[in-house]
This record gives structure tokens, C-alpha cells and sequence, in this order.
């Protein structure tokens, strides 16, 4: 399988090829090279995907870890040392599938929505590293490769957030993307450490191995302020991956990473890299279950709070992409939570599998949300709902697909989404009622607000539009990629994912509840569907007066909870102003004043006594005549 | 005579023939082509140093040569190299060729070079030297010019800023000499040879006592050690382009060369007693000189306080005393030298064009100078930590180094100097979001040019050098932990 | 023969003379004047000693004549330099010597 290593390379010599020649090249040149280039690696995960699922996978019942390459690329210690290799195992090699066909639909469909735009051959460029990093991020064959990715995935973000460099609103987002998650990845840098220094390896083999007996053994008995010492890790290690992930309190970055160009959100903001926390969890799962099953208790929690936060803030926004950026911060909490309710082998597991069959379902139909979205704001020029109305007339393409994608969120049966998170809610109900309840609330939430967003953006109230940019369907270009999504958004979620993805590698028989959680999840979408309906489709005064009745609590929802605040706040008050100007003052005055302080001392006893060095030789002749006639006497007398 | 002395002969000569230039032509020929044979000379030490040791030369120090140049007091002109001198006569020829390329027009530039060159023996002397009194020659040598450089070709107010550096800096090596003359005499055997010293003479644990903290003090003062890092600030800002950067890249590593090399070397007891105070101190550089760097408004504070972080990192490393860390500390001196290098290049070139340095009277410069603010933002990104430079691979090494360390203390330490990289990246795109990106601020910037040819050069040439290390670490990294293997012996006895 | 204190409380007082008139006088001449003083002090010194203490032998009295000698050389530089002096700045009072002070 060592062909596999292509898949990586191909992203990283585009992005040196562009980087560094592109902007010599014509721009669809460039986007051609591109697209091929990805094109070539989706069809090699393919084949990758294949031969592992189908082919030689699979020894004995179990799926193996496969590693076709590796080499060292860094030594610390005799054990400690940094490989670069590549993992297969059913996980990384269904992240191959996810990332390479996202990434080639939004390559695709970016050269007809970045058509024209300067920076052209850059856009192409960071896509390909964003690829390369991405890919490099889910083989990883230890969890120090999966940090130099980690890295790198975000810079990519950064990158291309701030593709607008000139805009001072785009700036500002990708600074926040990037500090935000830096602040995780030192959680992520410091767990590293701590697993490392204890267990005596990077290596994920070896720390899952058995149970994460290695993880387990090594670290007993420690313990700080009452957690083991490894239950800090593991939480100092999701830390990271919350970051990235967006959940709750670290998720204020990711509404504003909108700012970047749509396909950008799509592919990175809702398919790929926010899923990256997730999967770190996933890789590291047992070592959490055996080691910290404190911590998964944790996420689970954490991840419950984050989607109902996130779900309740996109009910009220109206900028279409922010709506669709709370709607993955709450997608993902699902994928979090059923990792935290999730156990290890059998029906057990069904949490883990449930979350991995959630991540490979959302990753297609909130692309094609995205992409949707981005044809629609390619079309009206805006981001508001409010300049938006029955566009389905005028962009049908468009309209039905996003519609399929909203029916795939919501959960509506046979669409992909009602599977996976009809396994999630069954994993749930099994582990925490309280857990379960509140995820089915969600549910609802989250049909109403998707399809209060397709009822504002293609039906309601016709806009006056302007008559020379009268809304009009998009390229083919953009229109095929959202196509192909569709269809995977409709047919992915018949893929028997317990055959190949589960937490001990074994496959096992899942079969959905109808009774205990089918129905109710259906039933509390279709309300929410309805509600929808009866609020929005055709632009009732209604969502206006409620709004108006829940006074305050709807003010806070539109403001975020007035989070972003808050950490405006902390940044701006207490790092600048309470840390780093206090200690600029202290350097100045304090430190320097004293270096200053002792060269004024200097200079001043100099001064004061530079007098006696008059250069008048007749007082020098008369102190010494003084001297010695007194020294003289000294003599004489004593 | 020994490849060693080539590095200190070719400066000399360079000065030499700088006397018989009559034009910027000429002059520029002479500082290119011996920068060039330095370069040279480097790349044939390093080759022939790997290829020594392949061949089974398993000497503390190869090239070894020896000339008795004050017989009653036991000096001799002693040179040597181990695999860490090798990379920092690299880093060192690597600086000196860019900064030629970065102080193309200067004014007065026959003698603005006869001092770079000064500068460029004093630096090359000091790590080939393994004499003590040799060493700490050169290293006067180096520290001289650079009063002259800034009070002369500085900017903004540049004789208070030289003489704040040199009085600091010479403060640091009256320390150093005290405790020079401490080890010269405490190891009972009047021998200022560094290896004799530290494989066959010890100096009494009384003695190291106070002859440690001195000899450290005296190099962390050059290697931005809190509270004496005051004068990099100050010297930075007013010194020019090449100027600031040798001296952030070069000499501010000869500091922590020489705690590790002199203090550390020669009196491990003392290194074991003691060093958690320095420990302290060095931790809090770290911090400290990041937070600062975060409210600076003027280009080259902020990469002076970046600087002051960093070198701080180099010292709390070197003050782990396990090789791993160690490595890390050499390597982020290789790392931090190149990084910081490229920053005063570019700021250099920026301040050269916007007449400014205050971040907040400029915006938007990467529509106006694109090559130069893409350089601008992969300096950015080595600094920050990214993987592929060499920032990545020098931190990661020190953390994970230091925090295999057996207490408890010095792995709490560890994590909060790891709290650095976060405000290394606030600080770092605060500068670049501000400058670079957004809407142009100056209309008059508008018309400004984009790199020139040398400046190119220059730039490029430390960019492939950081990426190169950052790319494939494994071999230099590997080259300095094999050096380091006799010296960590010494810690492990105790 | 006359005995030797006498010659001696000659030459300490011109000896006396001399510094004070060093340490007060501000006109170079008269500090060159008080300067010969105190030398020719030192010389009757000399030669009174040699004479009374080592009448067999003649080194004091060279040394005399050698001082003689220094003094006249001493004289000849000090009236150039103050003839200079005098040219340069119009007065030969030391208080006002002071251009080269820093």
C-alpha cells in the first residue's frame, strides 16, 4: 500500500508548485492544475479505501493497523522520537475519503466561484496545503505527527480565512482562528507531554495497544487535585481538540472564520479540519475509556451544553453562514457526545461508531450546505437573510439541493443524516437519559433553524432585486459539485458503518430503534419542520413579534451570549492591559530605570568628586606638602 | 595550520585589502567574495567534521592546534571544534554572508565593513577558541566594534542606546573575567585550556560557588538574561540593518555558547547546586519577554523582546542538563539566529522604504511589496513555531527535553515556558495583521519598490536555511547530540 | 668652620620659600622663580652633606652641578613654553590656563 504516500505527496507539491510559480501562471491554469492534482489523490483514496475495506484489511474479524511507510524524522530520546509515517486503519482511511472527495468538490466548485478574484493561483495554492496538512493530520502513525499537522492545519485556516487580506473584519477573524486554537494546541502540547513523559512513547499503536494497558499501568497512583495524573492528560489533550473542534468556550472563533472565502468554510469550517478534535478523540478513544473514563464523562457533558448553545444561537442568526457555522459547532458536539457516551467492544461501542458514521454523513451534506449557501451569496451578494427571498425560482439547482441537505440535517428518514444520528441518540439513551433528552430537543432545534433558513433564503417574501443582477443560477461548475454532494447526502448513510467502523475493530450488527428513539427523533424534527413552516415560508409578521416577547433572552441569543465579548474582554483588558502593559511600564522604569539609575549614580559621585581633579598642580603641591608634613609628624610623635 | 584559523585570517584579511579599496565597487567586491569564503569555509568544516567523525575520530574536539602565545601565564592560542561549534560557525558564516548582502548602501561603508569584519573575527575567534583567555579576547573583540556600529551608522538616538549596550555588555565581562580567573586558578593547575580544565583538573565545589554565578551572570548578560536584557531593546532598535542582525544572531548566541561551553562545562557541581536560581530567571525571560513584546509598537522592540524570549528559551534549556534538551538549546540558538536574522533583515528593508518602524503607520504593505511581506510573514510563522522551520523542531525539542527532567519543579517550569508559544503567536500576528494585511494606511507607501536583488539574496538565503533545518532536523540534530554526549557525562556523575 | 645646621636652615628655608611661593603665586615666572628655589634648596643640600658627612668622596657635588645643569635645561623649556603661553593667550596667569581642561 505504499502508493498511499502519493495521496500526501500530491497536495504538497502542488502547493509548492503554485506557491511558488503561480503567480506567473493564467489563473485557470492554475485552478486546473489544482483540481487535477486533488483529483488524482481522491481517486487514490479510493482505491486506498478498497483495498483496505475490502482487500486485505480485514485478518481474522478484526481490522488491522496497517503502516505501508514511516521514518524518523526526529529523535529526542532512545524512546521518544518523532515519526513520519502514515497509519491506515478503518478511521484514518474513511478521513481519506471524506477529505479527498470534499476538498476535489471544492476545488471544483471554486474555479467558477472564485473566478476572477485576485489572489487566484494563492487560493489554489493554500487549498492544496490545507489538503496536504489535513491528510498528513488523520495517517498520522503518533500523536507528535498529528501535532506538526495539527499545526499546520491551522496556518492553513489562517491562511485562507485572512484570504481577504485587505479587509480589516477578514484580518481580524483569521487572527482570532489562529490564536484561539493556539491557546488549545498548548492544552494539546502539554497533554503530549505529560502522556509522553509518563508512558515513555508518541506512538499510537503502542498507547492503544491492549486496552491502552501502557497508558493505564504507567500512570497509577498519581494523581493531582484529585483527577490522575491522566485524566489531566487526556483533558489537557481534548483541550486541543476542543479548540479545534469549536466546542464550548473555545468555539467563538469559528462564526467568525465566515469571513473567509464560502468554499473555504465548506471544506475546512464544517467538513475537515473542525472534525479534526473529534477524530483525536476517536484515535486516542481507548486510552480515554481505560485511562480517563473521567474525561469522556467530560466531553460528553461538554459536548451536550455546546450543541444546545450552539443550536439556540443559530435559531436567531441571520447571516446565513453564521447560522450554518452554529449549526456545525452543534453537529459536532453530537460527534462529541457520542464519543462520551460511547463504551469499547460490541454494542458497546456503538457511541464511537455512531460518532465516526455522524462525522462521515455531516461532512457531505454540510459541504453541500455551504456550497448551496455560497451559490446563493454568489448570486445576491450578500450574507443577509433579509436580502434574500424565493429564490427558488430563479436558482432551482440550487434550491433542491440545499433542500435535500436540510432534510440530511434535520433527520428525516432515508436521508444520510437520520441514520447516523439516530445511532448517536440510541448510544445516548443507553448511557444518560439526561444526555438523550437534551440531544432530541436539539434535533428539533436544529430542523427548525435549518429550514427556517431555507424557507427565508428560497421561499418567503420576493426581494426587490436589481434588475441588472437579477439572481440567476450558478456556473455548472458550481452546480455539479453541489450535485454530486447531494447524492451523497441522500444515499451515505446506507452504508453499514458498524461492518467497518467500531471501536475494537470488530464488526458488529446495529439495527435502529424504532420504538425508543426512531420515532421521537422523527416526530420532533417534523415539528420543528412544521414550525418552521408555518413561521417562515411565507414571510409571516410571527417570528418578528415572538422575538419581540422573548425580550432579553432573544437579544443575548443574537449576541452570542455575549461570549465574544468576554473574550474581548480577557484579551484586550487582561493581556494587554493587566499583563503586558504593566510589565512594559515595570521594563521601562523599573528594570531599565535601574540599569539607568545606576549610570546616573555614577555619573553624579563622579561630578562630585571630579572637583579634586582640578588640573591645578600648585593645589596638588600644596596637599601633598600638607600630607607629608602631617604624616611627618605622625612619625615624629608616635 | 589548522582550517580553524582560516576563520579568523579571513576577516583580517578582508580588513587588509579594505584599506587599499577606493570605491563602493571595490569594497563590495572584497566584503562578497570573502563573505563567500567564509560560506565556503564553513560548508568544508562541517563536511569535514561529519566526515572525521564518520571515519571514527572520537575526540572531544577535532582540528586541535596549539600555539603558546604567553608562556608565563600558560595562554596559548588553542583552537577546536565539536559538532555545536561547527553549527554555530555555520549559523555565523551564514550571517555574515546575508548581512553583507543587507547593508549594501551604506554610508562610509569602507569603514562601516573594516568594523563588520572586526566584528566577524572577534565572533569566529570566540567559537574556535578552547582557551579560556583566547575565548574571552575575542570576545571583546567582537563586543568593541559594535559601539562604533551603532553610535556611528545607528539610528534615532544612537549614542545613548551604544553606550547602554557596550557599558551592559563589558559590566557582563568584568563578571566573566572574575570568573575566569576563579577557574584559572581554583582548578589548582594554572591551565587555561577548557579541555585540560575539564577532563583532568577539578575546581573545589567552594570555589565553583561563586565562580559559577559569575561566569554565568557575565555570558547571560550577552545572552539577554532577566533583568539584564535592558540593553538589547535600546542596541537593536538604534543599531543598523546587518548590524542588529549579527548581533541578535550571532552575538547573542556567543552568550549562551559560553554559559554552556564555560559555566556549564567546566563546574557541573556547582551548575547542579545552583542553576535553579538561573532556572528562575530564565523562565521568567521567557515569559516576560513575550508579554512584552505584545504591546511594542515599534518593529524592532517587539523582535528585540521576541529575542529576549527566546534566548531565553536557549538558557533554560541548557540549564536542564539532560541532552535532550541541551540539543534543544543548541539548535534553537541555530534556529533563533537565522529567525531573527531574517526579521531585522526585512525590518531593515521596511523601515529602508516606509521611513517608520511604529506598526501602527503601516497597513497593507503586502499589496505593495509582496515579496518582502511574504518573507515577512514565513519569518512570522518560523518564529511562532510552525512545523517545517526551524523554530518547531528547536522548541519541541526543548520542551520535550526539559520536561523528561526527574522534578517536579523543573517540569512545572517547563509548561509555563511552554505558556510562551501562545503569546508568541498574539504578539506575531498582531505585528503582521497590523502592517501587512488590512487597507494601505500611507498613501505615499504606494509607490514603494519591492526588494531589490540583494535584498532577495539576502532574505532567500536565511529563509532555505531555517526551512532546511525545519525540514530535515535529524541530521544537525544528531550532529550536536553526539557532541553533547561526553559533556552530559558530566552531569550524570553526580 | 661654620657648622653645618646653618647651612641647613638656609636651604630649608629657601626650601619653604620656595613651596609657598609654588602654591600661591599665580604669574608663571614667579612659580618658575619659586621652582628654582626649592631645586637650588636641594642642591646646597647636597653639596653640605657631601661636604661635611663624606669629605673623601665627590658625589654629591656632581650631583649638584648635574642638578645645575637639569635646572638651567628646565629654565630655557619652561620660558619657551610660557612665552608661548603668553603669545597665545595674552597673560601668563595659570587660573586662566584652562583651555585644555575638558
Amino acid at each position: 500500500m505504499e502508493y498511499s504516500l502519493l495521496i500526501l505527496v500530491t497536495p504538497f507539491v502542488l502547493f509548492l508548485l503554485l506557491g511558488l510559480t503561480g503567480h506567473k501562471m493564467k489563473h485557470h491554469v492554475a485552478g486546473f492544475i489544482g483540481t487535477l492534482g486533488m483529483g488524482l489523490a481522491a481517486v487514490l483514496s479510493y482505491v486506498v479505501a478498497f483495498q483496505y475495506f475490502f482487500v486485505i484489511g480485514k485478518t481474522g474479524g478484526i481490522f488491522k493497523e496497517l503502516i505501508p511507510m514511516s521514518f524518523e524524522w526526529l529523535r529526542f530520546t532512545d524512546k521518544l522520537h518523532i515519526e513520519l509515517g502514515i497509519l491506515l486503519d478503518p478511521i484514518s482511511v474513511m478521513m481519506l475519503v471524506v477529505i479527498t472527495t470534499v476538498s476535489l468538490m471544492v476545488h471544483l466548485y471554486s474555479l467558477g466561484y472564485m473566478h476572477g478574484e485576485k489572489g487566484f493561483q494563492r487560493y489554489y495554492a493554500f487549498l492544496s496545503l490545507f489538503s496536504f496538512s489535513m491528510l498528513g493530520l488523520v495517517v498520522a502513525t503518533n500523536i507528535f505527527q498529528m501535532y506538526i499537522f495539527w499545526e499546520l492545519v491551522g496556518v492553513s485556516s489562517y491562511s485562507l480565512i485572512g484570504f481577504y487580506y485587505q479587509k480589516p473584519s477578514a484580518v481580524a477573524a483569521s487572527k482570532k482562528a489562529f490564536i484561539v486554537t493556539r491557546f488549545a494546541d498548548l492544552g494539546f502540547l502539554v497533554g503530549i507531554l505529560i502522556l509522553s513523559f509518563y508512558t515513555g512513547t508518541f506512538d499510537f499503536g503502542a498507547l492503544t495497544a491492549n486496552n491502552a494497558e501502557l497508558a493505564v499501568t504507567s500512570m497509577q497512583g498519581l494523581s493531582f487535585m484529585g483527577l490522575s495524573i491522566g485524566a489531566w492528560a487526556m483533558a489537557l489533550i481534548f483541550m486541543g481538540g476542543a479548540g479545534k473542534s469549536a466546542m464550548f468556550p473555545l468555539h467563538i472563533w469559528l462564526p467568525d472564520a465566515m469571513e473567509g472565502p464560502t468554499p473555504v468554510s465548506a471544506l475546512i469550517h464544517a467538513a475537515t479540519m473542525v472534525v479534526a478534535g473529534v477524530f483525536l478523540v476517536a484515535r486516542l478513544f481507548p486510552v480515554y475509556l481505560f485511562a480517563a473514563p473521567e474525561v469522556l464523562t467530560l466531553i460528553a457533558y461538554i459536548g451536550t451544553f455546546t450543541a444546545l448553545f450552539a443550536a439556540i444561537i443559530a435559531v436567531t442568526q441571520t447571516d446565513i453562514k453564521r447560522v450554518l457555522a452554529f449549526s456545525t459547532i452543534s453537529q459536532i458536539a453530537y460527534m462529541m457526545v457520542s464519543l462520551g457516551v460511547s463504551g469499547y467492544g460490541g454494542h458497546d461501542g456503538v457511541g464511537y461508531m455512531a460518532s465516526m458514521f455522524h462525522l462521515f454523513t455531516h461532512a457531505f451534506f454540510k459541504a453541500l450546505l455551504f456550497l448551496g449557501a455560497g451559490s446563493v451569496i454568489h448570486a445576491v451578494h450578500s450574507n443577509e437573510m433579509k436580502d434574500m427571498g424565493r429564490l427558488h425560482k430563479y436558482m432551482p439547482v440550487s434550491s433542491i439541493t440545499f433542500f435535500i441537505a436540510c432534510l440530511a440535517i434535520a433527520g428525516i428518514p432515508p436521508f444520510s443524516g437520520f441514520f447516523s444520528k439516530d445511532e448517536i441518540l440510541a448510544a445516548a439513551l443507553h448511557h444518560d437519559k439526561l444526555i438523550f433528552f437534551v440531544m432530541l430537543f436539539v434535533a428539533g432545534l436544529t430542523a427548525f433553524y435549518m429550514f427556517r433558513l431555507y424557507f427565508n433564503i428560497f421561499w418567503g417574501k420576493e426581494k426587490e432585486y436589481d434588475n441588472h443582477h437579477k439572481p440567476h443560477e450558478s456556473p455548472a461548475l458550481m452546480t455539479v459539485p453541489l450535485i454530486i454532494l447531494a447524492i451523497f447526502s441522500v444515499f451515505t448513510g446506507l452504508i453499514p458503518f458498524p461492518e467497518f467502523i467500531t471501536a475494537d475493530r470488530m464488526s458488529f450488527a446495529a439495527h435502529i430503534e424504532w420504538g425508543t428513539v426512531a420515532i421521537p427523533s422523527i416526530v420532533v424534527a417534523l415539528t420543528g419542520i412544521v414550525i418552521a413552516f408555518v413561521l417562515y415560508a411565507k414571510g409571516s409578521e410571527k417570528p418578528a413579534q415572538i422575538a419581540k416577547s422573548l425580550g432579553g433572552f432573544y437579544a443575548a441569543t443574537v449576541n452570542k451570549f455575549y461570549l465574544d465579548e468576554v473574550w474581548m474582554f480577557i484579551t484586550k483588558s487582561v493581556i494587554f492591559k493587566l499583563i503586558s502593559e504593566p510589565i512594559k511600564w515595570f521594563d521601562r522604569h523599573v528594570i531599565d530605570g535601574a540599569m539607568n539609575g545606576l549610570a546616573w549614580t555614577t555619573q553624579k559621585v563622579s561630578d562630585s568628586i571630579k572637583g579634586l581633579q582640578s588640573g591645578q598642580v600648585q593645589l596638588y603641591v600644596w596637599a601633598y606638602v600638607v600630607g607629608s608634613l602631617v604624616i611627618a609628624a605622625l612619625v615624629l610623635f608616635f | 595550520m589548522s582550517i580553524l584559523s582560516f576563520f579568523v585570517l579571513v576577516p583580517v584579511l578582508m580588513i587588509l585589502f579594505l584599506f587599499i579599496c577606493r570605491n563602493m565597487q571595490q569594497i563590495r567586491t572584497v566584503m562578497i567574495t570573502g563573505a563567500s569564503a567564509l560560506m565556503v569555509l564553513a560548508i568544508t568544516l562541517t563536511v569535514m567534521f561529519i566526515q572525521e567523525r564518520a571515519a571514527g575520530a572520537d575526540a572531544e574536539m577535532l582540528f586541535t592546534a596549539s600555539t603558546v602565545w604567553y608562556p608565563s601565564l600558560n595562554i596559548a592560542y588553542a583552537v577546536g571544534v565539536d559538532g555545536i561549534s561547527v553549527a554555530m560557525i555555520a549559523l555565523s558564516a551564514i550571517i555574515v554572508f546575508t548581512g553583507v548582502f543587507s547593508s549594501w548602501n551604506m554610508n562610509m561603508a569602507r569603514e562601516y565593513f573594516l568594523w563588520y569584519c572586526l566584528l566577524s573575527v572577534g565572533v569566529f575567534g570566540f567559537f574556535i577558541s578552547v582557551d579560556l583567555f583566547t575565548m574571552f579576547m575575542f570576545y571583546e573583540v567582537a563586543l568593541i566594534p559594535m559601539y562604533l556600529l551603532i553610535g556611528l551608522w545607528g539610528t534615532g538616538r544612537k549614542e545613548y542606546s551604544a553606550m547602554k549596550l557596550t557599558l551592559m555588555l563589558m559590566g557582563g565581562s568584568a563578571f566573566l573575567l572574575i570568573g575566569i580567573l576563579g577557574i584559572y586558578y581554583g582548578s589548582g593547575h594554572t591551565s587555561m585550556n577548557l579541555l585540560e580544565i575539564a577532563n583532568n583538573l577539578a575546581i573545589p565545589i567552594e570555589i565553583q560557588r561563586w565562580v559559577f554565578p559569575a561566569t554565568f551572570l557575565g555570558f547571560g548578560v550577552l545572552g539577554a538574561l532577566f533583568p539584564f536584557h535592558t540593553w538589547s531593546p535600546d542596541g537593536h532598535a538604534s543599531a543598523p540593518t546587518a548590524v542588529s542582525m549579527l548581533h541578535a544572531g550571532v552575538l547573542m548566541k556567543l552568550g549562551g555558547y559560553g554559559c554552556f561551553r564555560v559555566a556549564m562545562y567546566l563546574m557541573p557541581e556547582a551548575a547542579q547546586e545552583l542553576g535553579w536560581i538561573f532556572l528562575i530567571l530564565t523562565g521568567i525571560s521567557v515569559v516576560y519577554g513575550a508579554f512584552s513584546a505584545v504591546v511594542q509598537t515599534d518593529l524592532k522592540y517587539i523582535n528585540a523582546y521576541s529575542s529576549v524570549s527566546h534566548c531565553g528559551l536557549v538558557l533554560f534549556a541548557i540549564l536542564m542538563m539532560n541532552q535532550t534538551a541541551m540539543t534543544g538549546a543548541i539548535m534553537q540558538m541555530l534556529s533563533h539566529g537565522l529567525m531573527t536574522a531574517l526579521f531585522f533583515a526585512l525590518i531593515g528593508l521596511i523601515y529602508g522604504r516606509t521611513h517608520t518602524r511604529d506598526i501602527r503607520e503601516m497597513g497593507g504593505l503586502m499589496k505593495i511589496m509582496p515579496f518582502a511581506s511574504v518573507c515577512y510573514v514565513i519569518a512570522g510563522l518560523a518564529s511562532l513555531g510552525l512545523p517545517g522551520f526551524s523554530g518547531f523542531v528547536a522548541e519541541m525539542t526543548i520542551f520535550v527535553g526539559s520536561f523528561q527532567h526527574s522534578d517536579t519543579f523543573h517540569r512545572v517550569l517547563t509548561i509555563a515556558a511552554c505558556c510562551s508559544i501562545v503569546i508568541t503567536a498574539v504578539y506575531i500576528l498582531r505585528t503582521v495583521g497590523k502592517i501587512l494585511y488590512g487597507p494601505v494606511q500611507d498613501s505615499h507607501h504606494l509607490e514603494l519598490p519591492d526588494a531589490a536583488w540583494y535584498e532577495k539574496i539576502s532574505t532567500l538565503g536565511l529563509i532555505i536555511a531555517i526551512a532546511a533545518i525545519g525540514l530535515y532536523p535529524l541530521g544537525i540534530s544528531e550532529l550536536i547530540s553526539n557532541s553533547l554526549t561526553p559533556i552530559i557525562g558530566k552531569f550524570a556523575i553526580i | 668652620m661654620i657648622k653645618m645646621e646653618y647651612y641647613l636652615i638656609v636651604s630649608t628655608l629657601m626650601f619653604f620659600i620656595g613651596i609657598y611661593g609654588f602654591v600661591v603665586r599665580k604669574n608663571m615666572l614667579a612659580i618658575l622663580i619659586s621652582l628654582e628655589l626649592v631645586l637650588n634648596a636641594v642642591e646646597i643640600n647636597f653639596a653640605v652633606f657631601n661636604r661635611y658627612l663624606f669629605p673623601g668622596s665627590m658625589e654629591g657635588m656632581f650631583f649638584t652641578l648635574f642638578g645645575i645643569a637639569i635646572t638651567a635645561a628646565e629654565t630655557a623649556i619652561a620660558i619657551a613654553i610660557i612665552i608661548n603661553v603668553y603669545r597665545n593667550i595674552g597673560s601668563i596667569n595659570v587660573r586662566k590656563i584652562n583651555k585644555m581642561k575638558g
